[in-house]
């Protein structure tokens, strides 16, 4: 079977990708900031259209999620990015040979791009070699690369790096310098002044110095007498002056053999990079991003899990499931993530939001939509347990600021927007509407939503819609009632619980000195250290 | 070398890190007249001595020997006041004239920091020997364990030997045959592992013709060259980078020492400082005895608000204060009563004796705490977005994540914006929970709801202080042990100021 690409089993499949820009709905759902996250510091992969074209087949996801299951390994995992981190410090060198005027110095940072890229091609067939991967991503690319590492034109290569190295580390050279006169000859063993000075001078660091590690240092940060390292720190911009070039000069005029034997190196192999390999290391690093940034909030005992993805109308549900975007964000200690679940079993097909302001509504509706997206990415969704239909579209519906521009007012704008979304929906769509008809009365309020939430049942789409009017939890028998409820004696935590349960317009007051830890057992326990 | 005038066996670290509640401690307390008094220099406050005062008020000692060693310090300095301020004024110099020798203009050049360091060596050997002279001087005058042991260290070592040592050595740093540098080839094939070498001594007559230059390629910097000129300096630089560099250590070892004497002492001048402002005020001041003990000790005698005293510049008036194997101090009463001022007083107490200061007042006992955390009533903040109530849990909410079981906690009018059953039932929850953990808690209020009910629960461990009010609506202010009265005394605030 021939390999493509870790993101789709197929030979055509940067159509998808390339250029692809955002879905409209990502700013809404925050998922602008996940992307963002994903691509911070990672500019060079190109990672933003592959997080904006979402999967359409439950096959292509599954491709997907087989490969990333195989990266949770640990050892796997540790493989790719060792060989990431070569090719990574390959394309530095290879920027930095570019950039350079000096031709051994060009030359030099060549040979040490072409030896990352070796060392890392070398440690990847390896490191999958010693591996069985289970997924046939994967197990392809693992074939295409131990094929290519084999081959005499690699192996004659990876023997000439270290020749030029070996030739490079023999080379030991001295600078004499009196007033404006320099001579460059070969080193011949003279004697280390340096050493000398500093063992003159050592005696002085006794006494005072040894507060720095001292424990009984009294507050703990250590004696004034921080030892400061007055050495130069050459600034070692990769450029030359033209001393140091004519003292390499010479230096390669009393070496002439060492210097030949690199420039025959650096004619012999101009191009790199094997293109299959190069596009694995660009494409893996997708996957690899996300898992980065996932890896504290399942250390901290939030559930992934690989969402079950169906084509078709049945049952959905999301158990311990939370918005990721949120629970990303560095938070307060002890401000633990709340996760929250729902289930639609047919006719069921909208969950109705209702309660207090602060309540987690909105993050329950993002979650809602977020879930959709990622496990139309063939990832790992937040959850102990997902289930999902793989939708042809998902829309958002959120609250805007108003746009001061627009001849209508914010009312009318908001239900232009929503007549779109109808317009455009199909029964396989997926709906985040976050309702916000605060500025008009409840009776109208009343009567609006009562129209588009019985639009939206008669679609047969998905949705969750956040409202804060009662009765529309009780529509008919395609709404199911959510309520968000506020954690008891957790003031930190915006957070909260979403349960289903009838709507019912509860006060939501909470025993206040409960809520700061101050009751007398809460307070106890406290103090109890 | 250690100068260990602070701690027995420890550093002491001026720049530590304050603990998180020091500010709201000093604005409770109005710690910063304190600290004003004792950085006094001529009517101008010297912001190093506020520093170290601060740092050492607020790093309280929780051990009695410690405090004990520093109080015989202290005595040893109101006995030699003009010594130690002539120690402290020749470690100022010491500290403040390094800065007075320059890098020059490239002051990472390793030719200017050694130029600098040997320039610098010498100014500080002068110190030293001032030092010196001092020590064999007055070793003999002072008493206490500190000052004996200091003086006997810089007697043993810092003898002339080790600067005449010095100064051989530096004369050796001055090139006159050039300077030789190796040097292999690293990343870029620049040059990496430079290191001065040591030059041959020319061997025969063919080393003299050749000026030993058999088998080497040559180039000369062309005058106009400067960018030539600066490259071959930046070349040499590198090889001599890391003598220069155990040159600048050396002197950095010494001024440290000098910093460290510096700000120790520093500490002992703010409180000779004090010792001074008190005695022209007319306010008393005693070495309190700490005492190392589980059980609750506070025993004071003519105790008063020193911050108060201070800030006033009038005589204070005293309280008389037993209690000993006391948890819990309620102090209840009249307005203006002094309910305030003898809550300050225990706290500025508490946190003088374990600076190994002086004590306000004419005798204390007492036993030590791990931090003294305040709750003080707040004056409204339009800035504040949640409520009065809200903000003071939130507070008293912090204390607790932070207050050590041994901590001591003062609570001036805590809860009272909310109702009294509401604020008491809140209070009494905190001060059971407070107590029960071992925190020592000195609590002001008027919630009599608060107050009456833990008097009814008639324990020991417990003391009640009122306010009191003389028949003829004049106050003194003396608290003595009383019950908590139900009425307060607003009424009377209201005929003075409405009649």
């Amino acid at each position: 079977m021939e390999f493509h690409s870790v993101l789709y089993d197929r030979p055509d499949y940067r159509t998808e990708i390339d250029g692809r820009p955002a879905p409209d709905y990502l700013p809404d759902l925050n998922l602008d900031q996940l992307r963002d996250a994903l691509e911070r510091g990672r500019a060079e992969y190109g990672l933003g259209p592959v997080f904006h074209a979402p999967l359409r087949t439950p096959a292509e996801v599954a491709y997907r999620q087989a490969i990333v299951r195989d990266l949770e390994d640990d050892a796997v995992r540790a493989a790719v990015e060792r060989f990431a981190a070569g090719m990574r410090k390959a394309r530095e060198h290879l920027a930095l040979a570019g950039k350079l005027r000096e031709r051994y110095q060009k030359r030099r940072w060549f040979l040490a791009a072409a030896a990352a890229y070796r060392d890392a091609v070398r440690d990847l067939a390896a490191g999958l070699g010693a591996l069985e991967p289970r997924s046939a991503g994967l197990r392809g690319f693992r074939a295409h690369v131990a094929a290519h590492a084999a081959a005499e034109p690699f192996t004659a290569f990876a023997a000439a790096i270290d020749a030029r190295y070996a030739d490079l580390d023999s080379v030991a050279y001295t600078v004499h310098i009196k007033g404006p006169r320099v001579r460059v000859g070969r080193y011949d063993g003279e004697h280390d002044y340096g050493a000398d000075v500093t063992a003159t001078f050592g005696k002085f660091a006794q006494g005072t110095v040894d507060g720095v590690d001292n424990p009984t240092t009294v507050g703990g940060v250590g004696n004034p007498a921080e030892v400061k390292d007055y050495r130069a720190a050459f600034g070692e911009h990769a450029d030359m002056n033209h001393v140091d070039a004519q003292v390499l000069a010479l230096v390669a005029r009393l070496f002439p053999e060492v210097f030949d034997a690199l420039d025959a190196f650096c004619d012999r192999y101009a191009g790199l990079v094997d293109d299959t390999i190069g596009a694995f290391d660009r494409e893996v690093r997708f996957y690899l991003a996300y898992l980065e940034l996932i890896a504290p909030l399942k250390e901290a005992g939030l559930d992934f899990c690989y969402p079950e993805v169906a084509a078709g109308p049945g049952p959905v549900h999301a158990d311990a499931s939370f918005d990721l975007v949120l629970a990303h964000k560095p938070r307060r200690e002890r401000a633990p993530v709340v996760t929250n679940g729902f289930r639609l079993d047919p006719p069921e097909r909208v969950l109705v939001v209702t309660g207090p302001n602060q309540g987690g509504k909105t993050t329950f509706a993002r979650m809602f939509g977020q879930l959709h997206h990622l496990a139309a990415l063939g990832l790992p969704v937040p959850g102990a347990s997902v289930r999902l239909r793989l939708p042809d579209r998902v829309f958002t519906h959120f609250e805007r600021e108003e746009d001061a521009e627009s001849p209508r007012g914010k009312l009318e704008d908001e239900l232009v927007r929503v007549r779109a979304v109808l317009g455009e929906a199909t029964e396989a769509s997926v709906l985040v509407m976050n309702e916000s008809f605060t500025s008009t009365t409840l009776h109208d309020a009343l009567f609006l939503g009562t129209e588009i939430l019985g639009r939206v049942t008669a679609l047969g789409a998905l949705c969750v819609y956040v409202t804060f009017v009662d009765e529309l939890a009780a529509l008919n028998d395609a709404t199911v009632s959510m309520v968000a409820a506020i954690t008891p004696g957790d003031p930190a935590s915006r957070t909260f619980r979403i349960e289903r349960r009838p709507a019912d317009g509860l006060a939501y007051a909470a025993a206040i000195a409960d809520t700061y830890g101050l009751s007398y057992e809460a307070l106890k326990r406290r103090l109890a250290r | 070398m250690k100068v260990h005038l602070m701690h027995r066996d420890a550093d002491f670290d001026p720049g530590a890190e304050l603990p998180g509640h020091a500010e709201t401690l000093a604005q409770d307390l109005g710690l910063r007249t304190l600290f004003d008094a004792m950085a006094a220099r001529t009517d101008e406050r010297d912001d190093y001595l506020y520093k170290i005062a601060v740092g050492a008020v607020m790093h309280p000692l929780t051990d009695a020997d410690a405090i004990v060693y520093r109080q015989r310090i202290l005595a040893d300095c109101l006995d030699h006041p003009d010594l130690v301020r002539g120690l402290y004024d020749l470690a100022v110099e010491a500290v403040t004239g390094e800065r007075g020798f320059y890098f020059g203009l490239f002051r990472d050049s390793p030719d200017a920091v050694m130029n600098r360091s040997v320039r610098l060596l010498d100014f500080l050997a002068v110190r030293l020997r001032k030092l010196r002279a001092t020590a064999d001087e007055h070793a003999a005058g002072f008493a206490s364990g500190g000052f004996t042991r200091f003086f006997a260290m810089i007697a043993e070592e810092l003898d002339d030997a080790y600067l005449a040592e010095v100064d051989a050595h530096l004369e050796e740093l001055k090139f006159r045959r050039g300077s030789l540098i190796s040097a292999r080839l690293g990343p870029g094939n620049r040059g990496r592992d430079h290191v001065l070498r040591r030059q041959r001594r020319p061997r025969g007559l063919r080393d003299r013709l050749t000026l030993g230059e058999r088998g080497t390629y040559g180039f000369t910097i062309a005058d106009r060259d400067e960018a030539g000129i600066h490259a071959l300096s930046d070349l040499r630089a590198r090889g001599i980078n890391d003598a220069a560099n155990a040159v600048g250590q050396a002197t950095d070892h010494i001024v440290a020492f000098f910093a460290a004497l510096r700000a120790e002492l520093a500490f002992y001048v703010g409180c000779l400082n004090l010792h001074d402002r008190l005695a022209a005020i007319g306010a008393p001041a005693c070495l309190p005895e700490p005492v190392p003990s589980r059980r609750p000790v506070l025993t004071a005698r003519g105790l008063y608000d020193m911050c108060l005293a201070l800030h006033t510049g009038t005589p204070p008036v005293g309280n008389d204060l037993r209690a000993d194997g006391r948890v819990l101090v309620m102090i209840t009463g009249a307005n203006s009563g002094g309910k305030s001022t003898l809550l300050r007083a225990i706290g500025l107490a508490q946190i003088l004796t374990q600076a190994g200061m002086f004590a306000p007042a004419a005798e204390l006992r007492t036993d030590l705490r791990d931090g003294v955390y305040t709750h003080f009533k707040r004056e409204e903040d339009a800035t504040m977005r949640s409520g009065k109530l809200d903000e003071e849990l939130a507070r008293m909410s912090a204390i607790a994540d932070d207050i050590p079981p041994a901590g001591l906690l003062l609570c001036n009018e805590s809860f009272a914006s909310t109702n009294e059953r509401e604020g008491s039932e809140l209070a009494r929850q905190i001060v059971h929970a407070m107590t029960d953990a071992g925190v020592k808690t000195v609590y002001v209020t008027h919630l009599y709801d608060l107050a009456h009910g833990l008097h009814t629960e008639d324990r020991a461990d417990l003391l009640f202080l009122r306010a009191h009010r003389d028949p003829d609506g004049t106050r003194t202010y003396t608290l003595p042990e009383a019950e908590p009265l139900p009425t307060s005394h607003g009424a009377d605030a209201f005929r003075r100021l409405f009649t």
